[in-house]
């Protein structure tokens, strides 16, 4: 008779390892299963080009809880997160703006554009601030359920409803606004300058298939401000090592608690008997069994890549349908032979922390509109990082690796998403002719290219559809309908079957929380016990 | 009025926050730029360089100089080899620390011994007729530290020693930019981290080849406040701080053992003779009255007292000296004498000196915690020190 496990994580992800890690910590016999030979899953740092890490696909850190660092210990295992140090968007005309970790001197540079919004943006800050710190325990719990008539939900509920109280009036107004509005829209309350206002939207746009004009994106907006390092929140960081050294952080943990964790032990299908989740059958015919199976897959691959259309009712087998996944992003990883020249302002200093290529909320929209009708954008949204600048681990001395995140890259092209393959190249041309017209001389220095659209990221990390966050973090899919309206506290219509990833509540980013969240509600259900 | 190390030239022009605070005499930044997270970061995660010429330096010769520093250090200087740097503390007769800082075993009968305060006077007097010579080099070494992750990278880019057969608390003459120095494997951040010994006359040329050579690592100018930070993190007590010197105190009830400050470790009584020796044992056999420990607070705690005030967590950006009562019971048992909120652990830690009897790893005590004005306590826990102890730093 073969090992039963008190639980089995489908997945090597952050969140998988860290449900692991909390799992194996209360003293439950856990085994991780990664499919993979590297752990990690979206957050994996690889060398792909020698002497040169890229952190392939997620490449910021800014959500991740602090409590979960301090519960597994993380720093101990590695955990290293260097906060960024400004925020610059270069302008095709010349000019930039450049925000920074100073607040007199970002009011100077803002003021370039607008001297009013130098002086709202400090307010702004603030209000965001207060509005995250009321979020903030939403977040950290379990989705509170209005739906739900349990003594519990309602006495959360109301506790919310108090805190909500405490927001003050305006906060009160500022956030139901936030929940319905889009980023443009919301940020045009606030702020006079495109400058400003185009590199600030687009975190409303990030992961999601929606334009800054599209109502809903101002949620996203938040969910972006509520990154938190060092109790300061609006604070993005990177990893040391790349974003693969929080998930390996996280593996060590687990591992430090007892975890067995396997790479390259694909999971074919969830060992299913009278409805029940009993363990997991492996690619090369294996079967391990388990008390619970935890998947930190998302929703759709869970139910029906692995668990299987006829083991679901039909109302959840509808849900999990229509559940959104479509990714509207792909990642282009550059090794670069020496630091790259922005024209529009010379040195290193506004390079250390991200770059945005976002010049004016129409440039975005307009980026926006072609994905709509399933071609990626001409001249699309990027978000760059230059990590080997302020982290020598990730490349030679004196080169460096530009990460750039691109927006739009749909997964639904009109041709079909299998037409991808063919349009790699043309895509990653794309993305090194824009930044081109801000770095005139990158096209010489580019040591080696990789492209990630999100049929790679689908067919290479898992993500289905390659949406980043595994679902939409749109406001109809978040909280107590993420992934499905009642279930949305981990535990699923199949017995003994959790889910830990980010298509469960509070969502996507490299935050830890579903993984957290998913271990305490297993543990609570006494289904390993 | 303080005067400039002869770094001066270089550190000011990097100086861009025009931060500055007195250290034993000299100039030394506070931090650099807009704040000192950077430059902490930088010993955490690529390397940071940090002026310490203000140490004091003495350097002690001759065929006796083994014996002579044995009588006066709580440490056996004999077992000191050849290019090794050994950490320890010096008492008064009657047991009571003076100061602390390191050996260094450089050569044949020559050791350069390090201090916080200035210490010729109680080498000089107990020299007597002994075979030694003391000399005090503080205005004429100055040094560099180069600490963190990425240093020795940068030390085997810029100088011809063998670094890669540099162990941990361990000595090598080199050159760098040829400029002869003297390379230790030692520092006060606790992590991966070297110090670098010249004559000033070398000074510029010295700077020049290790920033410019550290460029491509990350190197980081680093100033005062992002050490403090990183110390505490790594476990270290700073003299004047944590504890005081026995000659400059005013009342008995100031004045520490190297037991009730984390050094008991580097006494080492089974020898010959040697200043304190007897207090130092009597105290041992009988115990100490105070014991310093590391505490961590409760942090989810100390954000709900904050929410209680509708306000976030709130903790100043960078280390702070200010001592906090500790109570028990509602009787103050202790003080916090260095407390930092942690960047990389994610932790508001503290160094503070406890009634032995709590002392007990995972003993629970209330800290004094003042919110809008208003006091409050929150539960702090004895752990272990170093806070944070990478496996770079002795690998």
């Amino acid at each position: 008779m073969s090992t039963v496990y008190d639980a089995i994580i489908v997945g090597g992800g952050h969140n998988g390892l860290i449900t692991a890690a909390y799992l194996a910590k209360a003293g439950r016999k856990v085994l991780v299963l990664e499919r993979r030979h590297v752990l990690g899953g979206a957050a994996v740092s690889e060398e792909i080009y020698p002497g040169f890490t890229y952190s392939v696909a997620s490449y910021v850190v800014s959500l991740l809880r602090p409590h979960i660092i301090r519960d597994l210990m993380l720093p101990k295992f590695g955990l290293d997160i260097i906060p960024l140090d400004a925020s610059f968007s270069p302008l095709p005309d010349g000019n930039s703006l450049c925000r920074w970790d100073d607040a007199a001197r970002t009011r100077r540079e803002i003021a370039r554009f607008s001297p009013r919004d130098a002086e709202v943006a400090p307010e702004f800050s603030r209000a965001m601030a207060r509005i995250s710190r009321f979020v903030k325990p939403i977040i950290d719990g379990p989705a509170i359920d209005p739906a739900s008539v349990g003594p519990e939900e309602l006495w959360r509920l109301l506790k919310l409803g108090r805190r909500f109280r405490g927001l003050g009036k305006d906060n009160m107004v500022r956030f139901m606004k936030m929940m319905t509005m889009s980023a443009s829209d919301f940020l045009d309350e606030w702020f006079e300058s495109d400058v400003l206002k185009a590199p600030m939207s687009v975190s409303g746009i990030i992961g999601t298939f929606l334009g800054v004009r599209s109502p809903g994106t101002a949620y996203v907006l938040l969910h972006h401000y509520m990154g938190e390092i060092d109790g300061a929140f609006r604070s993005w960081g990177f990893s040391r090592g790349g974003t693969g050294m929080v998930s390996m952080a996280c593996a060590g943990a687990a591992k430090h608690f007892g975890a067995e964790i396997r790479t390259e032990a694909p999971v074919s299908k969830i060992l299913m008997k009278d409805g029940r989740a009993q363990g997991v059958v492996l690619e090369n015919g294996d079967e391990i069994r388990a008390k619970v199976v935890a998947s930190g897959v998302d929703p759709r691959r869970t139910f029906f890549g692995f668990v299987g259309e006829e083991h679901l009712d039909p109302e959840f087998r509808r849900q999990i349908s229509r559940y959104k996944l479509r990714g509207s992003s792909g990642k282009v990883n550059l090794a670069l032979d020496r630091l790259p020249e922005f024209k529009s302002r010379p040195g290193d200093e506004h390079l250390r922390g991200d770059i945005a290529i976002a010049p004016s909320v129409e440039y975005l929209e307009r980026a926006y509109d072609q994905a709509k009708y399933g071609e990626f954008s001409r001249r699309p949204y990027i978000n760059a990082v230059i990590p080997s600048l302020v982290d020598p681990t990730v490349a030679p001395p004196g080169k460096h690796v530009l990460s750039c995140f691109v927006q739009y890259a749909p997964y639904h092209l009109k041709e079909g998403a299998s037409a991808w393959p063919e349009k790699r190249e043309a895509f990653g041309d794309t993305v090194v002719d824009t930044l081109a017209e801000y770095i005139p001389g990158l096209k010489d220095i580019i040591l080696h290219r990789q492209v990630l659209t999100p049929w790679d990221m689908e067919q290479q990390l898992g993500l289905t559809e390659g949406n980043i966050f595994h679902g939409e973090l749109s406001f109809e899919q978040l909280a107590f309908l993420r992934p499905a309206a009642r279930w949305s506290h981990y535990k699923t219509p199949v017995r003994n079957l959790w889910l830990c990833g980010s298509g469960a509540h509070p969502g996507g980013g490299l935050m830890g929380g579903p993984g957290e969240l998913a271990a305490r509600a297993i543990l609570s259900s006494g289904e390993t016990n | 009025m303080p005067e400039p190390t002869p770094f001066h030239e270089r550190t000011a022009a990097l100086c861009k926050s025009y931060r500055w605070k007195e250290w034993a005499g000299y100039h030394a930044v506070s931090f650099y730029d807009v704040c000192h997270s950077t430059e902490y970061m930088a010993f955490r995660h690529s390397a940071g360089l940090l002026d310490v010429t203000p140490l004091f330096k003495y350097d002690v010769r001759g065929k006796d100089a083994a014996a002579f520093l044995s009588r006066i250090m709580a440490r056996n200087v004999h077992k000191i080899k050849p290019n090794q740097v050994s950490y320890s503390c010096w008492t008064d007769g009657e047991g009571k620390i003076l100061d602390d800082g390191t050996v260094m075993h450089l050569d044949e009968d020559f050791y350069r011994v390090t201090a916080a305060a200035p210490t010729y006077d109680w080498l000089a007097r107990h020299v007597r007729g002994a075979a030694v010579t003391v000399e005090d080099v503080t205005a004429k070494i100055c040094a560099l530290a180069v600490q963190g992750p990425q240093s020795k990278n940068i030390l085997k880019a810029v100088s011809d020693a063998d670094i890669d057969a540099l162990k941990f608390f361990r000595a090598t003459a080199g050159k760098i930019d040829g400029v002869p120095v003297t390379i230790t494997r030692t520092g006060y951040t606790g992590d991966l981290g070297y110090e670098i010994w010249t004559k000033n006359e070398h000074a510029l040329k010295l700077y020049d080849a290790v920033y410019g050579g550290g460029r491509d690592y990350g190197i980081r100018p680093a100033g005062l406040d992002a050490l403090d930070i990183a110390r505490i993190e790594a476990g270290f007590i700073l003299a004047e701080i944590d504890y005081f010197c026995a000659k400059d105190c005013l009342i008995e009830s100031r004045k520490s053992s190297p037991y009730e400050i984390g050094l008991g470790w580097t006494v080492q009584l089974e020898r010959g003779p040697f200043i304190g020796q007897a207090a130092l044992a009597r105290e041992k056999e009988e115990g100490s009255r105070w014991s310093l420990v590391g505490l961590e607070m409760d942090w989810e705690e100390l954000e709900s007292l904050c929410e209680r005030y509708n306000l976030p967590p709130q903790l100043g950006s960078g280390a702070s000296r200010a001592g906090l009562p500790i109570y028990s019971g509602g009787e103050q048992v202790g003080k916090v004498t260095s407390s930092t909120f942690s960047p990389i652990l994610k932790k508001y830690i503290a160094l503070a000196s406890l009634r032995s009897e709590y002392a007990e790893l995972g003993t629970e005590v209330q800290l004094e915690y003042t919110v809008e004005y208003e006091r409050h306590t929150i539960t702090a826990r004895v752990v272990k020190t170093p806070f944070f102890d990478p496996e770079r730093k002795k690998k």
